[in-house]
């Protein structure tokens, strides 16, 4: 199960890699959340996936799920959720100042002055 | 181009309380079931971006005459608040204090500090969602 | 008072929270900035005093105890960073009140700076290795925010690359941490720090190590991973350019240090060569830069990689003089750059480009100006008895010790690139004629000036008084060398 979930993860990264090295601002931001999908997984899978109890208080199994890893992607889906958010946005507002979402367009150094 | 969306109008008032009520659910659902400020919070701004899709942003702006990016203070505010009370009796940040009531019509109930918290989270999801769909809204 | 650490990030948080309810009141905003930033170089004062008497201070967020839970660890190394971090970050507030304009003063820039405190002060202080992710996220969130607040078409174009790539590196940390917890099961750094202990060098803690050193060297721009900084650190104006130079990258070689030094010390030959490698092409590329570039931002943003350069090859060395080196020298480049920066800023004020070309002859109407700027280039490049001179001499002195003498000699050689780029900038700018005869009309440069001033004051303070800060380093020193000391304290066994 744990090689299946691998696999995934690296297809999920090979996708992400292929979008994010596109030209449209687009794609390079879905290809953002693909990656945050795929670390999502490998955390998930570097837990452990075996099935066991519920880890609470009172509840008497042989064996236990362990809950950081899930804890952990809570806290890193929160973050990626808000990063994309304003990754969005400042990608709009780019879109409607420099008038184009092609990123060859956006290369350079120059400055405005 | 004027469409006609009497029907998703009709449906959304409806849907609308339906999410609002499942979502006040799920946020009292959290600590020992799954859910939490942080769904709850998603699931309220999802209905809020339904109102908007329905109608327009003046009509839910007139429902609901709050500036979103005062709700992220407030939110913070009380996430802070409820961490920072345990400064005030001398235990580590974050510490939170809970016991059982018996509470009427609710029977015996497991009150947090926890979950002042939580409305916190609750209320900074609802803001930030909001501000940020305001954003790129806005300008069409 | 058990929470005395957490109040260094606790009062920029809550400063932040009430700023955002007021943002179109500018003096409100200026004056509650301004205090919240005094009250945080006092509490960190208070902290380091605690510190320096009692040991290292723990807080066991939750009462969660040490390996389960979060904990902050407040060590020498980290309060010492985080008070530098708040004085800076007060003198840059003070700076900004007049260079920054009303636009971004009501866009919310005060909060935003007060969040990026919160992230810096966080991952200087955290002990667990998944908050200190969380840390570093709040500290990029903000620099997101800062480095396209204002709107202009270059910041816009570069704030695109510069998220993309911090973006790239956050997955690349969450993918390491989650590497790290399959194979020690814990996120307590010092119990990480047991864990690796008892497993010694398998192979995967290298790949571990290298894993680290790709997502910091991404946040510290060291060697081929500096490749987005010049560009996007341009983009900002200068007070927000002040605050990324001085704090975002020395972040990222703290996190290098404290993961060095904590668990990835098994390995040295292979893990600490590598690092010295890149310490000395991130040296020769920074110096390649700073000479090459006609242009005031650009001079000391490869100033920047030349000195995280001269740092990685402190940490890669691991003696303790190598170590109180990088730590003095750590201290001193923050101060410095945060001043070089802030008198860069207001000479491209006065004269409304940062093309060396195009400017000339101000040392007539601003002589202060100038010599400070002397002063500071020279404790850039580490000239007794001024600040960067301490630092250097350790590293270099530990470099001959340890056989280095290559590397040692590249850190020579760059101070020299360093003091050419700067000498040539201060000609340039300030001693010979302008090409088009030219007065620049007076302007009023003094509430930019003295927090700038300030921090130059106190970098020859710090060059000057090296015997009184010494017992502080040393102590740091001291639990960076002997991992055990912060892992008892952690653990308290």
């Amino acid at each position: 199960m744990e090689i299946l979930m691998c696999i995934v993860a690296g297809l999920l990264f090979a996708a992400a890699v292929y979008l994010m090295l596109s030209k449209s601002l687009l794609r390079i931001i879905i290809g953002t959340g693909l990656l945050s999908h795929g670390t999502h997984l490998m955390l998930l899978t570097m837990g452990g996936l075996k099935g066991g109890a519920v880890p609470v208080l009172g509840e008497h199994a042989s064996l236990y799920t362990d809950p950081i890893p899930q804890a952990l992607i809570l806290t890193a889906i929160v973050i990626s959720f808000g990063v994309t958010a304003v990754f969005l946005v400042i990608a709009y507002r780019a879109y409607q100042e420099l008038g184009t979402d092609n990123m060859e367009q956006m290369r350079g150094m120059e400055t405005d002055d | 181009m004027k469409t006609n969306d009497v029907i998703f109008q009709t449906v959304a008032k409806v849907v609308f309380f339906m999410i609002i009520f499942f979502a006040v659910h799920l946020f009292f659902a959290g600590h020992y079931y799954p859910g939490g400020g942080f769904v709850g919070g998603l699931l309220t701004s999802g209905a809020l971006v339904l109102l908007l899709l329905a109608f327009d942003m003046k009509t839910v702006q007139r429902g609901f005459p709050v500036d979103f990016k005062w709700l992220i203070g407030i939110g913070l505010l009380f996430s802070i608040g409820t961490a920072a009370g345990s400064l005030l009796f001398n235990v580590p940040f974050f510490t939170h204090a809970y016991n059982y009531f018996q509470l009427p019509l609710f029977g015996k109930t497991s009150l947090h500090t926890a979950m002042l918290f939580d409305l916190g989270v609750y209320l900074v999801v609802i803001g930030v969602t909001m501000t940020i769909i305001q954003t790129i809204g806005e300008s069409e | 008072m058990i929470n005395a650490p957490i109040l260094p990030i606790l009062i920029p948080l809550v400063s932040a929270v009430l700023l955002l309810f007021l943002p179109k009141h500018i003096q409100a905003q200026r004056l509650i900035s301004a205090a919240a930033s005094l009250a945080t170089v006092v509490s960190a004062a208070v902290v380091l005093n605690k510190v320096k008497t009692d040991g290292i201070q723990t807080i066991d967020m939750g009462s969660w105890p040490a390996p389960f839970g979060i904990t902050l660890v407040s060590d020498m190394l980290s309060i010492l960073l985080v008070l530098t971090s708040s004085f800076i970050t007060l003198c840059v507030v003070l700076y900004s009140f007049r260079s920054i304009g009303s636009g971004r003063e009501t866009f919310y820039y005060y909060p935003i700076v007060q969040f990026l405190l919160v992230g810096v002060n966080g991952s200087f202080t955290t002990g667990d290795i998944f908050n200190l992710f969380v840390f570093f996220e709040i500290m990029l969130m903000s620099s997101y925010v800062l480095i396209v607040i204002g709107g202009t078409r270059v910041q816009l174009r570069e704030s695109i690359k510069y998220i993309l790539v911090n973006v790239i590196s956050s997955a690349l940390f969450v993918i390491a941490v989650g590497f790290l917890y399959s194979v020690t099961g814990s996120l307590n750094m010092a119990h990480i720090s047991v864990r690796l202990a008892d497993i010694g060098d398998e192979p995967i803690v290298t790949v571990l190590a290298l894993l680290f050193l790709v997502v910091f060297g991404l946040k510290g721009g060291i060697f081929p991973l500096y490749f987005w900084l010049p560009g996007s650190y341009a983009a900002p104006p200068a007070p927000v350019l002040a605050l990324f130079g001085a704090l975002l990258t020395k972040v990222g070689v703290y996190a290098i240090l404290r993961t060095y030094t904590l668990f990835f010390y098994h390995d040295q030959a292979f893990t600490h060569d590598i690092l010295a490698l890149l310490a000395l092409l991130t040296m020769v590329a920074g110096s390649i830069g700073a000479l090459a570039y006609k242009d005031v931002k650009q001079i000391l943003i490869y100033n920047i990689i030349i000195a995280v350069g001269v740092l990685l090859f402190g940490i890669a060395l691991m003696t303790e003089d190598a170590i109180a080196g990088t730590l003095f020298y750590l201290i001193h480049d923050m101060i410095i750059k945060a001043a070089l920066f802030m008198l860069g800023g207001i000479m491209i004020w006065i004269t409304g480009t940062s093309k060396m070309d195009k400017m000339g002859g101000l040392i007539r109407q601003y002589p202060a100006l100038g010599w400070t700027f002397l002063t500071a280039s020279f404790a850039l490049a580490g000239i007794p008895p001024l600040s960067g001179f301490i630092g250097k001499l350790l590293i270099v002195q530990a470099g001959f010790e340890a056989g280095e003498y290559v590397g040692a000699i590249i850190v020579l050689l760059s101070s020299l690139a360093v003091l050419y780029s700067m000498v040539n900038l201060f000609m340039d700018v300030f001693w010979k004629k302008p090409k088009l005869p030219q007065v620049y009309a007076k302007k009023q440069t003094l509430s930019m000036f003295v927090p700038a001033a300030a921090l130059v004051v106190l970098s020859v303070l710090y060059g000057v008084g090296t015997e009184a800060v010494y017992p502080y380093v040393m102590k740091a020193v001291e639990a960076l060398i002997h991992p055990e000391i912060y892992i008892d304290a952690v653990l308290k066994e």
